[in-house]
Order: structure tokens, then C-alpha cells, then sequence
């Protein structure tokens, strides 16, 4: 499914947060979202997801006007990843994903083979599988973090957002999400942090900048030393790497 | 410790709520047979087939009409505001994402307390407005101001509780103020046992209105149980997962604000059972609300008649307040949630 934003602005109070952004995420794509913090990346990606409502503009998912689409009807469509969550309430893992079945579900109907089955596979797929009965509570940091991408996947989405997804977790388990959410047959944006790690998964990224889009584009044309230097304030060299279709980007200290 | 509640979690709720309804119906009978003057259970039986139409036992009429009249809706009210008041914690504690959080903390009742205060010492209404009209309406004054500065019911959780410490704030100063100023040591003394809960004045006009208004609040609340669990991670994860957030938040709120309202202007404000009483039923059947509400209920309800008897067994010839009992029961057990609450490492 594709995402179509139109000349999206918000904000709190007088200060806008985002100002006019437009872009389009065609389907199957993995889009990453870049920029300093404060840049407008989560407030975007809320507004794409409709967990926010714009002061103007629209956003289609597959070329409908998601602020026409019921709450409920757009979940089983659309799943959206916060960057952390926290409870107080002693939940199981499979608790967790189980409520990603929340929208599939009216409000009495039991728990179906169906459900099951995606719960199962969602676990399965972020390698939680044999941890299902273990108190979420107990988790560490990027096990949360995979547990909760695994209740994204148990939607059953077409379209999945993702705030800074790879936060806590070790390199490894940054690489295996990155790749499982480029694999997935899903539209995603992805708000990320590493360059790097946007570059090597990222079809085309987004340069965000005081909630302007800056730059859009392959991470060959986006990621450039100018950019780098006006919009992140580092000085850096994109070098090639052999064998590696994607740009590598190398910090200098100064 | 942690329940995978899928496997096996609906028979135990269903084994659960068959022990409960049980030991609900001992409970109901020793309230029915215990009193300052004990009746014993045959008699009670007795006394409630005849009433019903099935016997035409000779029972002492006055002891029939003692089982009947007074203490069988008695301890059927006391059975029905536990079960409302657990009910009402349970939603509250999800809602607002806060274990400590219990039916009052929207202040309802004291706003209730202002509302019976202004029947009880100002005489406002005197003759047409009872007393659990002025608190009915007290309570729901005390949510409207709540819900107002709150701003809705879109705003989080810690601002709905600020709200309501606010709200409580204002209407017991409004209380005290009414009370110091205008009322005498007698209507004083009527407004603190009025306050601490009594099941006394309670009749089967009381127990109908009352059993209405819990079994249409705890069917609406099972309706949007699955919402309520979506609420685990917060408001916007739950609108993420596809709840109209700001819908169900008002819907509950209206409901627990309802049912409150109902038991304080009925039996005063007893307090503690809706905060003591989920986090139990949280232990024994996992924290899912379709099994967590119904199993709240009916332990809320057999807490409150067994918090019945034991108030007017622990001082002969005198009826301590239930608030007090509840109470006694309820610190300690707070006390052991703050105790658990303390953040891990």
C-alpha cells in the first residue's frame, strides 16, 4: 500500500513542528526518516500513522484519506511502534502481542485459530518465540523492544511505522530488525538515528530539518557531505564500500 | 509471578466465579443470621422460601420480618456497592495507568459529602430533596468539574488525577467550611458516620435501584473490556491498536462516576475496597479485564459483606462505620502494594 502525505503542518501552541511536508512512499518501500533530534521525525510519523490530526494537509494510505477511515478499520491496516513503552501491569509476552489482534477483534468473540496463528508467527519472526510465557516485566530493554515489533507485525499490517525502532538494542538485533522490516512485504517508515544502518536498509530516506523535509531520496543522493554538514553539524567522508551497494558514512572527530 | 492467560484462563475464571458465587452465598446468610439479636440459618432459610412463595413455614413473624425486611437487603446491598466499587477501581486503575488509583479518586466523594452536607446542615431541598439526592448530585457536580479540568477527557492520565485531587480539595473544603459555620455538633456527627459508610438505612427499593445500575455498568464495562487491556502501554498505544481513545475514556469515566455516585449517595463513602480489591482478583486470575472484571466483583462483593458482619460484631450494642473496617482491612494491604510498587532493578 502506498503512503501519500500532502502538505502536512502541526504543531502545540505557535510553534510549528511540522511545516508542510509532503512525500510519497510507494508500496513494498522502506523509507527512513532522518534528522537531528527535535528535527519533527516522531511528530511525522504520528501524523502519517493518524495518531495525530494535522492543522492542514492529508494523509492517504493507499489513495484513501485516513481522516475518513475509522480508528479501528485504519489498525488493521497500519501498526505503529513507539520508541519505548512502559506498564505497571504484570503481562506476559504473549499478553503483549496477543493485543495486536485488538483491532481484528469485536468486542465479545473469542480467540480464534487465526489469531493464534499470527501471534505465533509474529513471535517467531523477532525470535521471541520460545519466550512467551515469560513476565514482560523481567524483559530487558531490546527484548521490549522486539516484543513490541512482534505485536506490530500480529496486526497483520500493510503499512508499518516505526519511531526509532533500534533503540537498546545490540548491533546484531539492530541489524536483524532492520533486515526483517526491509524483507517484510510491507510499506514502513522508519524514524532512525544511524545513518549508517538507514543507508545499508533504506530504499529512499527522508532529511528532515526544523520539520521541513531537507532532502529526499536513494541514500546515495541524500547522504552527502554537504547535507551532513549543514543539517547534522558533522563533518564526515561517504566513502564507497567494495561489494556493498550502499554509501558508508565515516565521522571525522572534527 | 505471571499468568500466560490464554491456556486454560477461561475455566479457571468460570471455576472461580462458581467458588466465589459460593462463599457469596455463606457470606449472605451468616449476614442474614448474625446480628445483635442471632437467628440461626434454618430459620433464615426458612423465613426467605416462605417470602419468596416456596414454604409456608410457621416462622415468628417478627423474625421473618427481621431476615427479610432488614437484613437480607441489607447484606444484598452491602454484596452489590462491593461489587460496583471494585468494578469502578478496576476501570480506573487501567485508565489511568495507576495502581493506586480507586473510586474516589475522581473526587466523587467529596463531592457526594458536600452534596449530602448542604441536605443534612442547610436544609437545602428540606422535604423534597433527600439526602442521596444532594449526594447523587454533589458527586456528579465534583465529575463535571473534574471532567472540565481535565479538559475533556483528552488529556493523560496524570492530569485527569490532578484533576481529581483538586476537585477532592475544593468540596471537602466546601465541606468543612458549611459544616464549622452553619451545623451543630449533633449534624456534625451525622455528616462523619454519614461519611464512613453505613449499610443501616438500606431497603429492597435500594437493592433494585442498585442491582440495575451495577448490572448495566459492568455490562457496558465487559463490552469494552478488550479496549480496556489495549490501555496496558497507554493512551496512545491503545489508539494505535485501534481504540477511540477519547471515546471509551468518557464512556468509563461516566460509568464509574454513575455507579460511585449511586453507592456513595446510598451508603456513604467507603473507601479502600476498590483499591484493595482489583489488585486481588489481579492475582488470582491475570490481568485481562474480561476475566478481571467479573472476578473483581464478586470478591468485592464478598468483601463488603464479610466488612458488614464484622462491623457490627466487633463492638456489641453499637455499629462501627463500614468505612472503618474497610479501612483496617485496606491500609495494610496498601501498604504491601507500595511495598511492591517500589521500581525494580
Amino acid at each position: 500500500m502506498s503512503v501519500v502525505a500532502k502538505n502536512l503542518i502541526w504543531g502545540v501552541k505557535r510553534r510549528t513542528i511540522v511545516s508542510d511536508v509532503s512525500l510519497m512512499v510507494a508500496p513494498g518501500e522502506t523509507v527512513g526518516l532522518i534528522g537531528p533530534n527535535g528535527s519533527g521525525k516522531s511528530s511525522l510519523l504520528r501524523l502519517l500513522a493518524g495518531l495525530k490530526r494535522p492543522m492542514s494537509g492529508q494523509v492517504e494510505i493507499n489513495g484513501q484519506d485516513i481522516a475518513q477511515v475509522p480508528r479501528k478499520a485504519l489498525s488493521r491496516q497500519v501498526a505503529f511502534v513507539q520508541q519505548s513503552v512502559a506498564t505497571d501491569t504484570n503481562v506476559t509476552v504473549a499478553d503483549v502481542v496477543r493485543l495486536g489482534r485488538t483491532p481484528h477483534r469485536s468486542a465479545l468473540a473469542g480467540w480464534s485459530e487465526g489469531d493464534e496463528a499470527a501471534v505465533a508467527h509474529a513471535l517467531d519472526r523477532v525470535d521471541m518465540a520460545s519466550r512467551r510465557k515469560q513476565a514482560w516485566q523481567t524483559l530487558s530493554g531490546g527484548e521490549r523492544q522486539r516484543v513490541h515489533i512482534a505485536r506490530a507485525l500480529a496486526q497483520t499490517p500493510q503499512v508499518m511505522f516505526l519511531d526509532e525502532p533500534t533503540n537498546h538494542l545490540d548491533i546484531h538485533h539492530q541489524i536483524e530488525i532492520l533486515r526483517m522490516v526491509r524483507d517484510l512485504d510491507l510499506t514502513s517508515v522508519v524514524a532512525l538515528h544511524d545513518l549508517n544502518l538507514a543507508a545499508m536498509f533504506c530504499n529512499r530516506i527522508v532529511v528532515l530539518e526544523a520539520g521541513a523535509v531537507r532532502a529526499c531520496g536513494t541514500p546515495e543522493e541524500v547522504l552527502t557531505q554537504k547535507t551532513l554538514r549543514e543539517v547534522f553539524r558533522v563533518t564526515a567522508q561517504i566513502v564507497g564500500m567494495p561489494g556493498a551497494d550502499h554509501p558508508h558514512i565515516r565521522f571525522s572527530p572534527e | 509471578m505471571a499468568y500466560d492467560t490464554s491456556e486454560g484462563g477461561a475455566a479457571r475464571l468460570v471455576l472461580f466465579l462458581c467458588l466465589s458465587l459460593i462463599v457469596l452465598i455463606f457470606a449472605v446468610a451468616a449476614a442474614t443470621a448474625i446480628g445483635d439479636y442471632n437467628i440461626p440459618l434454618r430459620t433464615v432459610f426458612l423465613s426467605v422460601t416462605n417470602e419468596v412463595g416456596l414454604t409456608s413455614a410457621g416462622i415468628a413473624p417478627i423474625e421473618q420480618s427481621v431476615v427479610w425486611n432488614l437484613r437480607l437487603s441489607r447484606a444484598l446491598v452491602a454484596a452489590l456497592a462491593g461489587a460496583g466499587l471494585a468494578i469502578c477501581g478496576a476501570i480506573l486503575q487501567a485508565l489511568l495507568r495507576n495502581t493506586l488509583a480507586e473510586p474516589f479518586v475522581l473526587g466523587v466523594s467529596a463531592g457526594a459529602s458536600t452534596g449530602a452536607v448542604c441536605v443534612i446542615v442547610l436544609g437545602i431541598g428540606a422535604g423534597g430533596l433527600s439526602l442521596s439526592l444532594g449526594a447523587f448530585g454533589g458527586a456528579f457536580a465534583a465529575f463535571a468539574l473534574v471532567a472540565l479540568l481535565s479538559n475533556g477527557a483528552t488529556s493523560g492520565p496524570n492530569h485527569t488525577i490532578l484533576a481529581g485531587v483538586a476537585a477532592s480539595q475544593l468540596f471537602n473544603a466546601l465541606t468543612s467550611y458549611i459544616v464549622t459555620t452553619s451545623g451543630n455538633a449533633q449534624q456534625a456527627r451525622d455528616v462523619m458516620f454519614w461519611l464512613l459508610g453505613s449499610f443501616g438505612g438500606v431497603r429492597w427499593p435500594d437493592f433494585q435501584l442498585l442491582l440495575g445500575v451495577v448490572i448495566a455498568c459492568l455490562a457496558i464495562c465487559i463490552w469494552m473490556a478488550r479496549s480496556l487491556d489495549a490501555f496496558t502501554f497507554g493512551d496512545e498505544d491503545a489508539a494505535a491498536l485501534g481504540v477511540p481513545v477519547a471515546r471509551i475514556r468518557l464512556v468509563l469515566f461516566a460509568v464509574t462516576a454513575l455507579l460511585t455516585a449511586t453507592i456513595v449517595s446510598m451508603v456513604g463513602a467507603i473507601g479502600f475496597v476498590g483499591l484493595v480489591v482489583p489488585h486481588a482478583a489481579r492475582y488470582l486470575v491475570g490481568p485481562l479485564h474480561m476475566r478481571l472484571l467479573p472476578a473483581s466483583a464478586m470478591i468485592g462483593a464478598v468483601f463488603m459483606v464479610i466488612a458488614d458482619i464484622t462491623s457490627r460484631l466487633i463492638a456489641t450494642q453499637q455499629t462501627v462505620p463500614i468505612g472503618v473496617v474497610t479501612a483496617l482491612v485496606g491500609v495494610p494491604f496498601f501498604a504491601i502494594i507500595l511495598y511492591r510498587a517500589r521500581p525494580q532493578t
